[in-house]
């Protein structure tokens, strides 16, 4: 024969993934890392499993069995169902109002003046005191506004409406100025370079680009409203977390169990309701 | 006059080392002129379209625009100023999913003021307007389509359609044939030209096909490597002075269809079915 299989040299090491070391790295330091955190914060998982633990955990879940669903509660959890969705709804429209003209303002994108080059300077101004306008509002958490207008309006829907709108008002304000930064930012520019209004660029070249996605962050915010409405409701503003504060208190584990289970319901609602929506704006 | 530019020096943009995309152009034109911009890929064509448009200032040199400076005036006057030409970018700036009548009157957003540009969002105005720019490109039937199902040629003609609906006295309009096959590019800069001409408005077009800037315009201002190269009626251009501008870029000569000799341009027409066949 004249052509022969050359064996292949020996190789006098066997190969190595050169990548390997950095793995093991990352993973100890994220370990060492994470280890004070663990031991800062009394993280003994453990615990949870020794004999008493385990039984009162038993006892707790055993009474959620069956769920209370007389007509009676029945008919006040219907009540107080739409007390929540209402808060959550009149919160989130506060929210929306007071975080559309922030965005508007802070988003650099619809500035005239960046056009020929550089910002001016009053509006960079301008730019930045919304920005930390909307900071402020939400580094407060909606429960400390929720105490502070319990004290104000008196206890009821009224305080968390409020606090749901100033907190989440400042998150939608950051997040909505994100959105309109993302995303192709010719459309907006040459509606603005034609002489177009800040406004009527937003409207008609920001907006219809980045609509699905302002819409599908607004309506995971209501979901959250609706779980916040919950835990505002533990100080006195009303709603299914008031109800939820008594169930807990009074240890009846089947209302309790109801009550879960609305918030599972309306938060499943909440997620259809997002996908029909950016489905119908494609 | 109209507009007009001495020594304008113009900085890339991008360029953090102040490199320049323009280097002391000057030419003026007169009100109702129709005016071709020509040269080879970063020549400064679209450069040149930005400056006159006020989108970019100046580094150097002096800006006249319909007897005023515009670097000169307040940010409102220079709003106001803007809302007198119209400047069409190359890749047409249209939000996929708004429909054509609200791309093509939004070029209208200047004249109309804010109340009425909302209106419009709910119930669009100037219906005929819309329809009948778009019917001069031949997208009469896709009024009420979204943009996201238009081709990319569709799109750039809707484009097009905006430019003609706006009442802009200035028309700079950035190499508005890349996306369209020789037809529709001749119909389409008929229709440009004969707007510009019926409305005493000024255009001034970037074009990479040779011959329709020779064919369809008075003017031909070339640029090359950010100066001018030269500035002449459509007429004095001569095939010599083409082929100097095109040097070292003779590929984007050819699909600018300028031909010497018969089997050129039969080559040249059968390598651009090839290209449409392909897209």
């Amino acid at each position: 024969m004249a052509f022969s299989v050359a064996a292949p040299t020996p190789t006098a090491e066997p190969l190595r993934d050169p990548a390997r070391a950095a793995r093991w790295a990352t993973v100890m330091l994220v370990a060492v890392l994470l280890w004070p955190l663990l031991v800062w914060t009394e993280f003994e998982p453990w615990q949870l499993f020794d004999a008493r633990s385990l039984k009162s955990t038993a006892r707790f879940l055993v009474a959620f069995v069956p769920p209370r669903h007389d007509g009676e509660f029945l008919r006040l959890m219907l009540a107080e169902t739409w007390r929540t969705v209402a808060i959550a709804t009149a919160g989130l429209t506060l929210a929306f109002l007071i975080a559309m003209p922030l965005a508007l303002v802070s988003t650099a994108r619809l500035s005239v003046s960046s056009l020929g080059g550089r910002m001016a300077a009053a509006p960079f101004v301008l730019r930045q005191a919304a920005r930390w306008a909307a900071i402020v509002l939400r580094s407060i958490p909606e429960l400390v506004w929720a105490l502070v207008f319990v004290r104000v309006v008196g206890l009821g829907p009224t305080a968390g409406v409020i606090a749901i709108g100033i907190a989440y008002g400042g998150m939608l304000g950051k997040v909505y100025a994100e959105i309109l930064e993302s995303g192709d930012a010719g459309t907006t520019q040459a509606l603005l370079r034609n002489g177009a209004g800040r406004l009527q660029a937003f409207l008609y070249g920001t907006l219809p680009q980045c609509s699905t996605e302002l819409v599908s962050y607004t309506v995971y915010r209501w979901e959250c409203a609706i779980r916040s409405s919950v835990v505002l409701g533990f100080v006195g503003a009303g709603g299914l977390g008031q109800q939820l504060d008594n169930a807990a208190r009074m240890f009846a584990g089947g209302e309790v169990a109801t009550i879960l289970l609305i918030f599972v319901a309306l938060v499943a609602a909440a997620d259809r309701l997002s996908l029909w929506l950016r489905e119908q704006l494609g | 006059m109209h507009l007009a530019l001495s020594g304008l020096s113009v900085r890339h943009p991008a360029a953090r080392s102040g490199a320049l995309a323009l280097e002391a152009v000057s030419f003026a034109v007169q009100r109702g002129e129709r005016v071709a911009v020509i040269g080879p890929s970063g020549a400064g064509k679209t450069t040149l379209l930005n400056a006159l448009a006020c989108a970019m200032p100046p580094a150097a040199g002096r800006y006249d625009l319909m007897g005023a400076q515009p670097w000169a005036l307040s940010r409102a006057e220079l709003h106001g100023l803007r809302a007198r030409l119209f400047l069409a970018p190359q890749t047409p700036p249209l939000p996929p999913r708004q429909r054509v009548v609200t791309a093509v009157l939004a070029g209208r957003l200047p004249q109309m003021g804010f109340w009425r540009s909302l209106g419009s969002l709910w119930q669009p105005r100037e219906l005929e307007a819309a329809h009948a720019a778009l019917a001069a490109f031949d997208l009469a039937g896709k009024l009420f389509d979204r943009v996201d199902r238009l081709s990319g040629g569709e799109r750039q003609r809707v484009g097009l359609a905006r430019a003609l609906v706006s009442n802009a006295e200035l028309l700079l309009i950035d190499e508005p044939l890349s996306a369209l096959d020789p037809t529709r590019a001749r119909e389409a800069i008929a229709t440009l030209c004969g707007a510009a001409r019926e409305r005493g408005a000024t255009l001034i077009a970037s074009l990479h096909q040779v011959e329709v800037a020779r064919a369809a315009f008075e003017r031909i201002v070339a640029l090359r490597d950010g100066r001018v190269a030269f500035d002449l009626p459509a007429g004095e251009v001569n095939d010599a002075m083409l082929r100097s501008l095109y040097a070292d870029h003779e590929d984007e000569m050819a699909v600018g269809w300028v031909s010497d000799s018969p089997q050129a341009d039969v080559a040249a027409s059968t390598d651009l079915q090839r290209q449409m066949a392909c897209r």
